[in-house]
């Protein structure tokens, strides 16, 4: 499954970049579409007459009369409901193949499946507004499988029958569709990212507009229509139902109610239970050393679960704060470590190097001894650390005689004064190789690392290092060529760069025309 | 990091991307079509919100089983609050469709019991025969209907029952 995942990103990968994406911007381009659908809901409120009797002569309106306006937001407002089907189902195999579901992330999982459903009833409530014979279909359908509960009296079904329908219901699934179910879809989405830190939901400008211009498009070539007027007098024969939201009703006409209500609990059931399975290996949280934290707070700012908070200091330090971890938030990744000024390898040289914030699985000072190992066993003519995460391509497979690795937990592990201490340890270049950009499998490693190395975050790599010898590439475990391929450019041009330190004359004399 | 050329296939990759997309979107909100009935077929739909008769007939009090309650709740009459389960069962053309018992809900078996229910049949002329029994204490069914029916394709004949009226065809 991962497999088809990365493949698939790949496939995006090549033709929007890794910065348009749409896979790395599944959860805010969901967001956007909510967007178009609230602000086309919005106008064709305007219009919409919400009775039995006008219900559907104010839809056709708005379809025929004002084709032009209303009806593209009709149809803009069903094809953006859609689309935000196809981007949830999408965001939920991401997270289900690349096993973002577990650990510290267990929450957004969990909160994430009753906001699908609560988008899928709300799409089925949609339909039924626009009381045709499809919202008929849906409303009988919709009692039937609440009929089918065993918590509800009376019939709910027998209030579709002729002459049986009144204007209360219908108001009351409009005031549903309109006010109570966007305010709870409102209210788990908060719910969805409240664990995470530095959350954005808005994609990337050109991708949103991408997507609004093809959905725009969309509408213009199938406008949406409507069936034929509701008649509780007769059934609706053929329907084209949207699929993407009304596919349990032929279920439950092909198997039952009951089938049908056991299959979407059981999916549910068994996707909420996911987070419980066992993982490979139950990596301990960050601990805090308030002997080496000086309470500069860049571990919280840069924690991408909110698992660090910062408090008043309690040790009598002379500093006024101090950092707090909570491990049941703790996703053990390490960029904590990364980005605390105490990790600096070139720090007590000769005795155990202590941090502010470490990880009990690979503290900083193992960092350091696994980084001098794997310089000093290199004996090429330009040799290359390559430096890796866990969840990104094993940076183990290349190791020979010029290549020497570590691994770490994430790349957003790695303090920028760690590249300084490999290249002065005798490495001729730094390769950092975590995961693909923008799809960190941390949300910021790789992210946090491009920022240091530019100067634009805490810590920053510092301009003395060699920009030239220190290159940032990400890929995943299905990229070994690439890798491969990006590291023998790499060799080559610190092969020239020795080539030119070794002869400065020609250096200079290549560089005279500039000057 | 992309040339001109390149940056052209791209654009062009992210067409082709697009158009797939909405593709998809708009086959599968139309498509395909979901044909619930066949064009000669129509539709039976059973609609029945009736209480079963009580299942036991309300005795009179002796005077020794008056003079044992407490005075506020020495009525004349004991009255059992259960009421029969409601059995219905449908013929077409002298064929059982549908036949279903209904217990009385509720915590003492009180309450009314609600009866929805559809049959798909073939559309034309039928002969239906209806009955219900509704209460223990007598034998076999106590309120019965037939009726040739015609039905249109794709018409919902609906059956229900009022109390007083029996069983009534809309």
């Amino acid at each position: 499954m991962k497999r088809a995942y990365l493949a698939l990103e790949s496939w995006f990968n090549i033709s929007f970049g890794t910065h348009w994406n749409p896979m790395y911007h599944l959860g805010t381009l969901t967001f956007f579409l909510f967007w178009i659908i609230l602000v086309t809901g919005l106008y064709l409120f305007g219009f919409f007459h919400g009775s039995i009797d006008g219900a559907y002569d104010s839809v056709e309106y708005i379809t025929h009369d004002q084709w032009y306006a209303a009806g593209v937001m009709r149809s803009l407002h069903r094809y953006a409901s859609d689309a935000a089907i196809i981007t949830i189902l999408l965001h939920l195999f991401k997270e289900l193949a690349s096993g973002r579901y577990h650990g510290a992330r267990w929450f957004s999982w969990v909160s994430g499946l009753p906001t699908l459903w609560l988008v899928v009833t709300l799409g089925i409530t949609g339909y039924w507004l626009v009381w045709d014979e499809l919202g008929q279909y849906v409303a009988i359908g919709s009692a039937r499988l609440l009929d089918s509960l065993p918590i509800f009296s009376g019939s709910m079904a027998s209030n579709f029958l002729q002459g049986q329908m009144t204007d209360r219901f219908f108001i009351l699934i409009e005031f549903l569709h309109l006010l109570g179910q966007p305010l709870i879809l409102f209210f788990l989405l908060w719910l969805h990212v409240k664990r995470l830190s530095n959350v954005n939901i808005n994609p990337p400008r050109g991708l949103a507009i991408g997507c609004f211009l093809a959905l725009l498009a969309l509408s213009f070539i199938k406008p949406a229509v409507s069936h034929a007027p509701a008649n509780l007098s007769s059934m609706p024969t053929v329907l084209e139902l949207d699929w993407f939201y009304l596919n349990a009703y032929p279920l439950m006409d092909y198997w039952s109610e009951g089938k049908t209500w056991l299959l979407a609990t059981a999916i549910t059931v068994i996707l909420m239970l996911l987070p419980l399975l066992p993982t490979k290996k139950a990596v301990p949280a960050a601990v805090v050393d308030l002997a080496h934290c000086n309470g500069c707070e860049l571990c919280f700012d840069d924690c991408p679960f909110e698992a660090i908070s910062v408090q008043a200091r309690t040790d009598g330090r002379k500093f006024e704060k101090e950092v707090v971890v909570d491990p049941s938030l703790c996703a053990s990744c390490g960029i904590c470590m990364g980005s605390c000024p105490s990790s600096n390898p070139f720090r007590q040289s000769n005795e155990e190097l202590k941090t502010g914030i470490d990880m009990p699985s690979l503290p900083v000072d193992k960092v350091r001894t696994l980084t001098e190992q794997a310089v000093t066993s290199m004996t090429g003519s330009a040799n290359v650390l390559l430096i890796g995460c866990e969840h990104g391509f094993n940076v183990k497979q290349l190791d020979n005689n010029e290549t020497g690795s570590v691994k770490l937990i994430c790349s957003g592990m790695i303090p920028p004064s760690l590249i300084e201490y490999a290249l002065k340890k005798g490495a001729d270049g730094v390769m950092i190789v975590g995961c693909r950009h923008n799809d960190c499998f941390y949300r910021f490693g790789n992210l946090w690392i491009d920022k240091r190395f530019s100067g634009e975050r805490k810590p920053i790599l510092r301009s003395r290092a060699d920009r030239r010898r220190i290159k940032v590439f990400g890929g995943a475990e299905t990229d070994k060529k690439l890798i491969e391929k990006e590291l023998e450019v790499f060799r080559h041009e610190l092969l020239a760069i020795t080539e030119q330190t070794d002869l400065p004359e020609q250096a200079e004399i290549k560089e005279s025309p500039d000057v | 990091m992309f040339n001109s050329q390149n940056k052209f296939v791209r654009y062009a990759l992210q067409a082709i991307n697009y158009a797939v997309f909405i593709a998809i979107v708009g086959y599968f909100s139309t498509s395909p079509s979901y044909r619930q009935l066949a064009d000669d077929e129509a539709i039976i739909t059973i609609s029945i919100s009736h209480a079963g008769e009580l299942k036991e007939l309300c005795q009179r009090r002796s005077q020794e089983e008056l003079m044992a309650l407490p005075p506020n709740m020495r009525a004349p009459m004991e009255c059992s609050r259960e009421r029969s389960p409601v059995i219905i069962e449908v013929l077409l053309d002298g064929q059982p469709m549908y036949s279903h018992k209904a217990e009385a809900p509720g915590l003492y078996n009180d309450s009314g019991i609600d009866i929805y229910h559809t049959l798909k049949v073939s559309a034309g002329s039928h002969h239906l025969a209806l009955k219900m029994d509704d209460s223990v204490l007598k034998e076999g069914f106590t309120h019965h209907f037939s009726q040739d029916v015609e039905i249109a394709p794709a018409e919902i004949l609906l059956i229900g029952f009022e109390s007083g009226r029996g069983f009534v065809i809309r």
